[in-house]
């Protein structure tokens, strides 16, 4: 294995701490900026010194590639590393990772960032690979220290042991010494079987931190000579200014100087007050000739008579939409998904320092390579003398990774015309509700027939919905009129159904779009299990039995967490207690399986209420069985909320309607149902967990409504579709 | 004009302009960032702070409203309901994003300062107005039970 090795070995002191600090070898760089498969991700060597530094108060910090928003990456990949390291949890610190793609790459994308609920899954090797080098180092550096053979010595819990001689050590007295020790590029990884730690509901590493208002966010970073910035937008989507009147705003006391940007303009004052003061005073005129100026009706009614068409052929099996002439009964229905904000509780936020020679950004930089990009490009910069400080984020569901980096562009346009030092740039609830960047609207239209035995045998689902990738760095994922984005969760279904297709139609729209939690997922799983439970009443068959003898033979994870769930609810058909009904949905999501049933009655408001939700997941290992209990807790309030309440809804002339939580309601502690989760256990590698508990909710719901009221909800949130 | 009050148990005073909200006194002027903006018109509860003891807004509340009174900031809370309500908040492992809980256990400390022993319904009224978009509210409901029943004890 020494061959493999390249130079290594020299300390570095940062604060108190010493950095095992190891030049990578090159094969690992070129290794690292290309999408890898799963299988390359288990062979990719070990980088311990981009991942670890040991301290010599015995600390480990883990360098964490992937921001923490929420989703429990910071718990989850010190654990993998703690675990080969065979550290205690106690000892354990973890710090956000240097903009750096060529160390931090995410695996699965080729780029730094995070996204596609992918941490855990692309890390899963790379991370306890670095635990077990680091491990290898430190033993080695104790028996060359105590004279004794690697072998005799064992490492448990943090401390280091040679038993026959009696000597034990932590890891900060040999951090130095390990550092000058042979670099194993594959060291060997402990059988799961044998874990300690992982599987283990471990605490959040960052629970106290968030439970004392010490974490420090974007919002939070504090910079000498700082200033703040606020900034208007266009009141309609692609509106340019025309003429800017900001006398006004000049005469704000603390207002030191107004920005033309790309899209609106800043303000930039001695205080937030006065920057918010600023906005408000600017006298803007807007160019409408590129706007956007369709509401939202308009857009349905275009998007209906799109789906009318077959569109753009992603899938077809067997006779296709044709299959349809051979069935006894038919039904067809047309589904509408509105416009979803983020609203992440933490609206967007950054501090940017722009010197002559060098520029900073403190920000939740959730696409790192790509903010990045679009920095460099609007400071005329080159890469190297830009950082990007990743902090914590106060959410994000999809919302800080923007293909096209607008937010970040924005900040290094504040930063750069203001060029005297740091500058707090902060959005208002308004701009971010109103902003943009939305979870696409869409129609489905739906046809689906049954053989005279109540087998489901034609399937035909054509979508309407705008791309949010095409003409961005991502457009290589649209292809022949075929953004998978836009059809993941319908195309490739996991039933086996003989004749099936799914069209697609790219629309254009105006208002922008983006990843939202779960991505194509969001609407594209309620058309398909509700459309199918439709089906499966025509044929007076079980919505449980149903899928169990639908989903395709390989797809066994699919049902075991559908048999889970059954289980768990005590599924014996949709009727539930006197004035209740069950209601059930499944879905494949990032590589993982949830099924979800819930128990429905009909609320005060005559919408669903939502009392009970039984959720099976199969993520593979479990790594941390609590985060991963949280994440579907989560993702099913978030889901459940967005699918109750949320819309975004565009006024005539272009005009979001709505602009702070008032209008954009989110779900509250008493709308909140008692949710019980179930893990199955796995051998597989880890997937994801932070999306798929969103898709069945909604479906789940739906369902049970339906067989609780006879009544089918296809338009979105149900405080519209219920009425519908 | 210069506004005197206390904050977390110490005499301060704020001589910038009195319309300012609270919320960015105590952030930009005091330090204090534990209180955070979501919303700026009272929807959300990220921002809430004790003002002589009850749940305020800091984002919609003047500074100049302060004149004279008392303001408690997560960074500033003691005692027992607080310990057992931060205490419950990390062994539950509540948090996720983390960015709304200091309000959530503002306010969930507001509510056991004027309910012992809170029923769900309490729970559900006392934190209504606090959103959370993690939506950790059922570990949140179960942190404010078990705090409350470590207070009891």
């Amino acid at each position: 294995m020494t061959s493999h090795l390249t130079r290594r070995s020299f300390l570095a002191r940062a604060g108190t701490e010493l950095v095992i600090a190891v030049v990578l070898p090159s094969l690992a760089r070129a290794q690292a900026i290309r999408r890898m498969t799963p299988a390359e991700m288990r062979e990719a060597p070990a980088a311990p010194s981009a991942f670890l530094r040991i301290g010599e108060d015995d600390s480990v910090t883990v360098i964490s590639k992937h921001i923490e928003f929420g989703q429990g990456t910071f718990t989850g990949l010190a654990m993998l590393a703690a675990e080969e390291l065979d550290a205690d949890w106690s000892q354990m610190r973890v710090e956000a990772a240097p903009s750096e793609v060529t160390l931090y790459a995410n695996l699965n994308m080729g780029m730094q960032g995070t996204g596609g609920s992918s941490a855990m899954a692309n890390s899963y090797y790379q991370m306890r690979k670095a635990g077990a080098a680091a491990r290898s180092m430190l033993v080695a550096a104790a028996a060359q220290e105590w004279n004794v053979q690697v072998k005799e010595i064992l490492v448990e819990r943090g401390v280091i042991s040679h038993a026959a001689s009696g000597r034990s050590s932590g890891f900060g007295a040999f951090a130095t010494l390990a550092a000058t020790m042979p670099l194993m590029l594959q060291p060997d990884l402990k059988d799961p079987e044998t874990f300690r730690l992982i599987g283990t509901d471990l605490p959040r590493i960052d629970g106290d931190e968030k439970s004392t208002g010490k974490a420090v966010y974007s919002i939070d970073v504090e910079r000498e000579n700082m200033v703040q910035s606020a900034v208007l937008h266009p009141p309609v989507f692609g509106a340019t200014l025309k003429q800017l009147d900001a006398a006004a705003a000049d005469a704000i006391p603390g207002v030191l100087a107004t920005v033309q940007l790309d899209r609106g303009v800043g303000v930039i004052a001695q205080t937030r007050f006065a920057a918010q003061r600023g906005v408000a005073a600017l006298q803007a005129d807007w160019d409408m000739s590129a706007a956007e100026t369709r509401s939202s009706e308009e857009m349905f009614r275009t998007y209906a008579e799109a789906t009318k068409t077959p569109g753009a052929d992603t899938e077809t099996r067997g006779l296709g939409a044709k299959g349809l002439e051979g069935t006894v009964r038919q039904v067809e229905a047309e589904y509408r998904f509105p416009f979803l904000a983020h609203a992440p509780m933490e609206p967007m936020g950054a501090v940017v320092d722009v010197q002559s020679e060098k520029a900073e950004f403190w920000m939740g930089s959730q696409l790192v390579t790509r903010d990045k990009t679009e920095i460099v490009k609007v400071l005329g910069m080159q890469p190297e003398q830009v950082d990007i400080h990743t902090m914590f984020a106060g959410g994000s569901f999809g919302r800080l990774g923007t293909p096209d980096a607008e937010f970040a562009a924005e900040v290094a346009a504040i930063g750069k015309a203001w060029g005297k030092g740091p500058v707090k740039h902060l959005w208002s609830r308004e701009n971010d509700i109103r902003g943009g960047r939305y979870r696409p609207m869409s129609v489905h239209r739906l046809r689906g027939g049954i053989d005279e035995k109540g087998n489901v045998t034609a399937w035909d689902q054509v979508i309407a919905i705008q791309s949010f990738l095409k003409g961005t760095a991502f457009d290589g994922a649209v292809r022949n009129g075929v953004d998978r984005s836009a059809v993941e969760g319908a195309r490739g279904v996991a039933y086996d159904i003989p004749n099936f297709h799914v069209g697609l139609h790219l629309m254009e729209n105006g208002v922008t779009g983006n990843f939202w939690r779960s991505v194509g997922s969001s609407h594209t799983c309620f058309a398909v299990e509700t459309f199918l439970d439709e089906l499966f009443a025509l044929g007076g068959v079980d919505p449980v039995q149903g899928r169990l003898s639908l989903i395709s033979d390989e797809e066994t994870r699919l049902r075991n967490v559908l048999e889970r769930a059954a289980d768990m609810a005590d599924w014996s058909g949709v009727e539930g207690k006197p004035g209740r009904a069950l209601g059930v949905a499944i879905v494949k999501c990032f590589r993982s399986y949830v099924a979800e049933i819930v128990e429905v009655s009909r609320g005060e408001d005559s919408l669903p209420k939502v009392h009970k939700v039984w959720c099976a997941v199969d993520c593979g290992v479990a790594i941390n069985p609590d985060v991963i209990r949280a994440q579907m807790e989560g993702g099913i309030g978030f889901a459940l909320g967005a699918a109750m309440y949320s819309e975004i809804t565009i006024g005539a002339g272009g005009r979001p309607e709505q602009g702070n939580f008032d209008l954009f309601r989110s779900i509250r502690m008493s709308e909140m149902p008692e949710i019980e989760v179930s893990i199955v256990k796995s051998t597989a590698d880890p997937t994801g967990v932070g999306e798929p508990g969103v898709p069945p909710i909604a479906p789940a719901v739906a369902n049970a409504w339906r067989a609780l009221t006879g009544k089918s909800i296809r338009t979105l949130p149900f405080s519209r579709g219920v009425m519908a | 004009m210069t506004i005197e009050f206390e904050l977390n148990g110490k005499a301060v005073t704020y001589s910038g302009d009195p319309d300012t909200p609270l919320l960015w006194a105590l952030r930009d002027d005091f330090g204090l960032k534990g209180t955070k903006y979501g919303c700026g018109v009272a929807q959300c509860g990220a921002c809430t702070v004790h003002v002589d003891g009850m749940n305020r807004r800091a984002c919609v509340a003047p500074v100049s409203s302060m004149e004279g009174r008392s303001v408690t900031s997560i960074e500033g809370l003691t005692g027992a309901v607080a310990e057992a309500v931060q205490g419950a908040w990390v062994a539950l492992n509540v948090p996720q994003c983390g960015y709304c809980q200091s309000g959530q256990i503002m306010s969930a400390i507001g509510l056991l300062g004027l309910i012992e022993d809170p029923s769900d319904a309490d729970i559900d009224a006392a934190m209504a107005g606090n959103i959370c978009r993690c939506v950790t509210y059922g570990r949140i409901r179960s942190a404010i039970l078990q705090a409350a029943q470590k207070v009891k004890a």
